[in-house]
């Protein structure tokens, strides 16, 4: 009976790591593949959320089949991560709009800030008439 | 080691090297630094990754130190850099 679970346990750990392995590779081809730095920033994140959670549940699954106890070394590595992911990929992007605004590209290239779509969507939204030619001012 | 587990960690592996490799084309490639800061940083997770499978292919929970040490170094470098691209300088 214990060979049967163990054999399910290792059914699931092996399904984790594959869909793990799986997902890393669909991150590497998106940062290889896609065209624009703002896009680029997208497929990492699969790598640091889904594969990483994945490959730390198949390492706590395995750890505490074989030691019989709870084993939850994987979690510190997991929420180290949920935290530091974020503050990097702020600060990415943050710099990628901070260069294309002193370097030079084009209006297009450049989202707008946040306070301006705001305030023109509230304008927007208060007298929808007055929002054409503040459009027009801006381009 | 059931056959079925060691050949989904050679699978995954598998798929860490090729990962690991695309990132490093776009490390190589990459037309502005962010783009190189991007790709250094997720080869460091990819690395980190690796340490974890090993860590259950060789059954010895002594791997997961130094995952940690490298997601945690992998952090303070690309956040680093991050700030040296933003500024100009690392600490105001």
């Amino acid at each position: 009976m214990t060979e049967g679970w163990l054999g399910w346990i290792e059914l699931c750990v092996a399904t984790l790591l594959v869909l793990s392995g799986l997902f890393t590779l669909a991150a590497g081809v998106g940062v290889l593949r896609f065209q624009t730095f703002f896009q680029r920033m997208h497929p990492p994140a699969l790598a640091f959320s889904l594969s990483a959670w994945c490959v730390a549940l198949a390492s706590v699954l395995f750890f505490s089949a074989r030691r019989e106890e709870l084993a939850l070394h994987a979690w510190l590595i997991i929420i180290f991560l949920a935290i530091t992911v974020p503050v990097t990929t702020i600060l990415l992007a943050r710099t990628e709009l901070f260069r294309r605004r002193t370097h030079g590209a084009s209006s297009a290239e450049i989202p707008p800030p946040l306070s301006h779509v705001l305030r023109t969507s509230s304008e927007a939204v208060q007298a929808p008439k007055v929002e054409q030619p503040g459009a027009s001012q801006r381009t | 080691m059931s056959p079925l587990l060691f050949g989904a960690i050679v699978f995954t592996l598998g798929c860490y090297v090729l990962a690991m490799a695309l990132a490093l084309l776009r490390l190589v490639l990459g037309p502005s630094a962010q783009d190189r800061v991007l790709a250094m940083d997720l080869l460091c997770t990819i690395g980190m990754l690796v340490l974890m499978v090993l860590a259950i292919r060789y059954r010895s929970a002594a791997y997961f130190e130094a995952a940690l040490l490298i997601s945690l170094f992998g952090f303070v470098s690309s956040m680093a850099m991050a700030k040296f691209l933003l500024r100009g300088e690392v600490i105001e």
